[in-house]
């Protein structure tokens, strides 16, 4: 007998939610108890009294999935809305990395110039190393990070993704 | 205004909420809970024997009366001891708070003398839960908890209350009617989505009624709505295990359980249905079979209180998201409002009749050894002649047998546990129905392996003097299991056998209860009545056929029209693929 894989697509999922202990156990506890998948997952405080927080989760399945995923997050007490931003869209996301390259000579020139060509910043420096900030889809990192490695990655790190609708009105 | 300790609020919040009774055990981190008890008389506490008891107790008490059940344990072992039950009324929605007490905040994370996380512990296994860190939180939390409890889905919420904060004082004063800021369940279906569910009903030929727990849940109300629709509509009825007796099983358009071990003519009416209307059910893998051969030819109207069972197994083509009875009470209205009459279902009853006169729930007759589905015939008939019966059962072939062969009228009579399948549920939650239904003939029906997993309880009832009865199915098998070896595994009877089973009735009699052995089907009748007369507790070990099957079946990956009815049609091996189901 052999297990069957299942068709998957990717869906950018926001969430408010009030901001009290053990809510991040709770929503990330839900996904490994169901089985559902975690790519990305952010989360901080919006609101000026640090009562709500916005989680933004990466998260892929079959769409019978995704549906379920978001009844499932939905009916957590202290989740105020949960918004497919994926099913909803347009919307924006971005993604901030830190990436720490090094080398002389030659490679670093190449490394200062895909910068530019990729829009990242140079936030910190020696002779022999730089450290880049960059944003932006999920894709537009990973294609950097992977320049970024033939030239001289160290190391990379990422804060996931967050998202919003775009237009005037809120998620 | 005069400040408390956490634990005197604790004791007044449960008074200003109606609570009556407390199923406990103390221990170490909840003595000040205890020692408020001591002063508030107004507040009964069950002594259980262990915890797990109690939270059972706690749900038999729930389903039984309709208010929501408490449990009250110590941190650490009583908390984990705990968890089975909590998960228990989780799996099967039933209202209940368990408070825990916990280590002092200081010393949470230390590893400290009977500490365990236990917020971390039950989060998924609780609907919601806290640990209250002050005590001037405690009030709101507790009336929170009690809301979440019992309103929406109802369900288990834990309140963790390290032991400092039992003894630190607030200010206590009842809080005021609240919103909360995030939890707000739909009660009240969408008009539009009531109109298309009239129109799918009126239209239908072949419809079917598929009820289950949520019309329990949803109060006695529903279960007259239930009644009512069924009568203006003339379409059959079917329920899960959890629903029975919503629906009168004595009524003319019953057609039995559906599922595993449901009836032929239930599950082939399912199965040639034009429509399906599901009531507060959820199509557990236990009532729909296979997948992809559940129900092809039916629309399926799904009426649930909890957005997320809606498309979970099987897709419906209409969501009716709403409390039950509010939702049949907007049906009723519109079918009467639209002048709607009962379509021409003869043909439909017609095919009906064939499949019931299959006669599915025959067994062989003995005289020489008692069938168990004989045994709970016969305590059906007996019964019947008190005022009012509450059935409980453990989990295995008695269960099956039990809720095939005793008929339930009324909702909140029948006390099992369907989701989770918990061996151990049936005792306690007998005490617990016992306790709120002092009047009543509450009989547990047991297997005599699940028994022995909560039978330390029989001290519990022997304290409390509540005059509940176990009624053990003896075929010294794990009876389920076996069968499953028999039909799967070419009956290697792997680990099956109940050895070293106590002397009942000796075990009675330790207790100061009355024990009594039924051991042939003479015996049979006159056994169960002296069970009924007796005031006090009593056990009854009958020793019936030890290898009788529980049929009907659907096997694991069949379809509804692939019921197994007897032996005879048993293979004794399974596919791989059948084998890896649950």
């Amino acid at each position: 007998m052999h297990i069957q894989e299942e068709y998957s697509e990717r869906h950018v999922l926001s969430l408010t939610v009030s901001n009290e202990a053990g809510i991040l156990a709770r929503i990330a506890g839900l996904f490994t108890a169901r089985g559902y998948n975690i790519d990305s997952l952010t989360v901080a405080d919006i609101t000026p009294d640090h009562a709500i927080s916005r989680i933004t989760i990466v998260t892929s399945g079959p769409p019978k999935v995704i549906d379920q995923i978001i009844a499932q997050l939905d009916r957590l007490v202290p989740v105020h809305k949960v918004t497919d931003l994926t099913d909803n869209g347009p919307f924006v996301e971005r993604e901030l990395a830190l990436v720490k390259v090094a080398g002389v000579g030659e490679d670093r020139i190449e490394a200062l110039r895909l910068a530019d060509v990729f829009r990242a910043k140079v936030v910190d420096t020696t002779i022999e190393s730089f450290i880049f900030e960059i944003t932006g889809t999920t894709d537009k990192i990973d294609n950097f990070v992977a320049l970024m490695r033939q030239i001289g990655l160290v190391e990379v790190g990422r804060t996931g993704v967050v998202g919003l609708i775009r237009g005037k009105e809120p998620n | 205004m005069a400040e408390k300790s956490g634990a005197d609020i604790l004791v007044e919040c449960l008074i200003d909420l109606g609570v009556e009774v407390v199923f406990g055990y103390p221990g170490g981190a909840v003595l000040p809970i205890y020692d408020a008890l001591f002063n508030h008389p107004k507040i009964r506490h069950v002594l259980v024997r262990h915890e797990q008891g109690a939270t059972h107790m706690a749900e038999g008490y729930a389903r039984s009366t309709g208010k929501p059940g408490v449990v009250l344990v110590t941190s650490g072992p009583g908390a984990t001891n705990a968890v089975t039950g909590i998960t228990d009324a989780l799996m099967d929605s039933i209202p209940m708070v368990v408070i825990t007490g916990q280590v002092p905040t200081q010393l949470i994370g230390t590893d400290a003398f009977q500490e365990a996380d236990t917020v971390g512990i039950t989060r998924h296994c609780t609907k919601h839960n806290y640990l209250v860190k002050s005590p001037n939180k405690l009030a709101s939390v507790i009336h929170e908890a009690f809301h979440i409890a019992t309103t929406g889905r109802p369900g288990p919420v834990v309140i963790d209350i390290p032991k400092n904060v039992q003894i630190a004082t607030a200010p206590y004063e009842k809080p005021e009617t609240f919103e909360h800021a995030s939890y707000r369940p739909q009660t009240k279906a969408d008009p539009a989505a009531i109109a298309s569910a009239v129109e799918m009903l009126a239209a239908a030929r072949r419809p079917i009624f598929y009820t289950g727990g949520g019309v329990i849940n949803s109060g006695p109300e529903a279960s007259t709505l239930l009644r009512e629709i069924a009568a203006l509509t003339g379409a059959p009825v079917t329920s899960t295990l959890m629903g029975l007796g919503a629906y009168p099983a004595s009524a003319p358009q019953w057609v039995g359980m559906l599922g595993m071990h449901g009836t032929y003519e239930a599950n082939w009416a399912m199965n040639k249905a034009d429509l399906i209307v599901c009531v507060g059910a959820r199509f557990d893998d236990r009532v729909t079979g296979r997948l992809d051969a559940f129900a092809p030819n039916a629309k399926k109207i799904h009426i649930d209180i909890d957005r997320s069972s809606i498309n979970k197994t099987v897709e419906v083509d209409l969501p009716v998201i709403a409390d039950v009875a509010s939702a049949l009470t907007d049906m009723i209205a519109l079918w009467k409002d639209r002048g709607h009459k009962a379509a021409d279902l003869s043909e439909w009853w017609a095919r009906i009749d064939g499949w019931r006169a299959r006669n599915c729930l025959a067994y062989p007759d003995s005289h020489e050894e008692i069938m168990p589905q004989e045994a709970i015939a016969q305590l059906y008939k007996a019964s019947r002649s008190a005022k009012d019966v509450i059935i409980t059962t453990e989990v295995g072939q008695h269960q099956m047998w039990a809720a095939q062969h005793f008929g339930f009228d009324e909702p909140n009579k029948w006390l099992t546990s369907g989701g989770l399948g918990t061996m151990g549920y049936g005792f306690p939650a007998a005490i617990g129905a016992q306790v709120g239904n002092p009047d009543s003939l509450v009989v547990c029906v047991a297997g005599d392996a699940s028994i022995q997993m909560n039978i330390q309880e029989m001290g519990t009832a022997t304290q409390y003097r509540l005059p509940v009865k176990i009624f053990i199915l003896n075929n010294e098998y794990m009876g389920m299991v076996r069968q499953w070896q028999e039909l799967t595994y070419e009956s290697r009877y792997s680990n099956s056998y109940s050895d070293s089973l106590p002397d009942f009735v000796k075990l009675a009699e330790a207790y100061g209860w009355t024990g009594i052995r039924i051991e042939g089907p003479q015996e049979l009748e006159a056994g169960i009545r002296q069970m009924i007369d007796t005031p006090g507790p009593v056990i009854v070990d009958c020793r019936v056929a030890k290898l009788s099957n529980c049929f009907p079946m659907i096997p694991s990956g069949a379809a509804h029209t692939e019921m197994l009815l007897d032996p005879s049609q048993v293979e004794g091996i399974m596919s791989d693929e059948a084998k890896a189901l649950v």
